[in-house]
């Protein structure tokens, strides 16, 4: 078994939601939830949009280009923010990260 | 079984203005199933009760499987398959393929003795979505010793493989005290080395068996302290690396923990037998009467049963509770810990510095703590 390393998050990196994570709605509360071990994390529509293209294939710099001409908002902004978002999921451990 | 409930019943809480507000009983997030009392360890902190429920008394596997699909219902996102040891269920794999169906988050907790490796891969394509296995030291004998069972450790370190052979994630449960928590590092490093990505470091809490062996568990305040420092700085060492979820020793903390996030707020417990509890040492408290899966729905027992709201909101509190800033952040503390301490279940949790009871419950670890261990008083033996 080896010896799992820290990874920094840049626009290079390519993640997924790690396997046991998952998002699911939440008829009940009327949410989207982020299900985890011993987590559930309610996320708003810009967290579940992030998450839903998370999808271990395009790295994040395509990611934010496919935002700013959805949204017509500026790249690097949002790409500031993907990097952001996905570091702090990455720390908790809720995310596959290759880069 | 056909009752329903029709209005969202509300429990009272007082503001810090004093207003007194009617708050909507929220819906359970997690359930903790005790598939089972039976277990092959004999643990001298086991979290069952000191009566166990026997065998003929549990619950079947369609019981079990109406009660995850009611639990789903209700709002339950977490289901937690526990014991005893879950694996003396024969029927574990079809109960967790019910519970993935029903859309529950499946957590099986487990000491790994039981599992093989053809049964992990079963469960992961069950559908299960966690493991959480418990360690009891960092090296053979003493893990061993504690789990009051031969060969254990060895067992356990073969399950964490299959798990992640079987891509399972797994989180490592090192329940501490004052006989292994010097070993806190290597059980750190053990479940790294295990490929966890999470580790649980939980001090004992002492109801039931735990409280019957104080002198062997209770941890010195050097222990304490020191766990705490050690935690702070391997939190920041092992960042990204693996999550570690902390609860201290509360004899030596200044506040109560808030035991179950408020009683009756978040999470219940069903017994072997189907009884359904606010938390899992309810049953110490002997003014408290359960309700049983067997007779009533889970939706009903949840916002109506006599249990459950014995202690939601803040009217049952003590008027030092009652008044006090931190109530929306520890509700007044453990029940439990109340009751065995005080003998009244509404009473302050003798653990909070604001308790006349704190001094005493200080003196007490403190002696407990410095005591020679005695052996082990184990589990159903």
């Amino acid at each position: 078994m080896s010896e799992p390393v820290a990874v920094t998050v840049t626009g290079s990196t390519v993640a997924k939601l790690a396997r046991g994570v998952r998002l699911r709605e939440d008829p009940v509360r009327g949410l989207n939830v982020l299900l985890a071990p011993e987590r559930a994390l309610a996320l708003d529509d810009i967290a579940v949009m992030i998450v839903n293209a998370l999808d271990g294939e395009r790295d994040l710099d395509a990611i934010a280009s496919d935002f700013a001409s959805k949204f017509d908002a500026p790249k690097d902004q949002i790409l500031a923010d993907v990097i952001a978002f996905v570091d702090e999921f990455s720390k908790r451990r809720m995310l596959e990260l290759k880069s | 079984m056909n009752e329903h409930v029709t209005v969202r019943p509300t429990s009272e809480w007082t503001d810090q203005d004093g207003v007194v507000r009617r708050i909507r009983i929220p819906a359970p997030i997690a359930m903790l199933a005790e598939l089972t009392h039976r277990c092959p360890l004999a643990c001298p902190y086991c979290s069952n009760p000191l009566e166990l429920e026997g065998v003929e008394t549990e619950l079947s596997t369609e019981e079990w499987i109406s009660v995850f699909q009611q639990a789903a219902s209700v709002g339950v996102l977490h289901l937690h398959l526990s014991g005893g040891e879950p694996a003396a269920r024969r029927d574990l794999v079809e109960l967790t393929a019910a519970a993935a169906k029903a859309g529950l988050y499946t957590n099986l907790i487990t000491s790994g003795i039981g599992l093989t490796e053809k049964r992990i891969t079963e469960l992961s394509e069950a559908g299960l979505d966690h493991l959480q296995l418990s360690i009891q030291g960092a090296t053979p004998e003493l893990a061993d010793k504690v789990g009051g069972y031969k060969g254990g450790y060895g067992r356990k370190i073969a399950v964490a493989e299959w798990t992640h052979a079987a891509g399972i994630p797994l989180t490592v449960n090192a329940v501490c005290h004052k006989q292994n928590m010097d070993q806190m590092g290597d059980m750190l490093d053990l479940a790294v080395r295990l490929g966890a990505r999470r580790i649980e470091i939980a001090t004992v809490q002492f109801h039931g068996w735990a409280d019957r062996n104080r002198q062997a568990l209770m941890p010195t305040r050097e222990q304490f302290l020191k766990a705490n420092a050690f935690v702070a700085e391997a939190r920041k060492r092992l960042e990204g690396i693996i999550v570690i979820d902390y609860v201290g020793a509360d004899h030596h903390a200044s506040y109560p923990k808030a035991c179950m996030g408020g009683w009756a707020r978040t999470g219940l417990n069903i017994t072997p037998s189907g009884k359904v509890l606010p938390c899992h040492a309810a049953e110490t408290i002997p003014s408290l009467r359960f309700d049983n899966v067997r007779d009533k729905t889970l939706e009903a027992i949840w916002y109506e049963g006599e249990a459950f709201n014995a202690y939601r909101g803040d009217s049952w509190m003590p008027e030092l509770c009652r008044s006090c800033d931190r109530k929306a952040i520890d509700f007044g503390g453990c029940r439990c810990q109340a009751m065995a301490l005080t003998g009244d279940a509404s009473a302050t949790d003798p653990v909070c510095i604001r308790s006349p009871l704190r001094q005493l419950l200080s003196e007490q670890a403190d002696a407990d703590s410095l005591a020679e261990p005695p052996a082990f008083v184990y589990r159903g033996r």
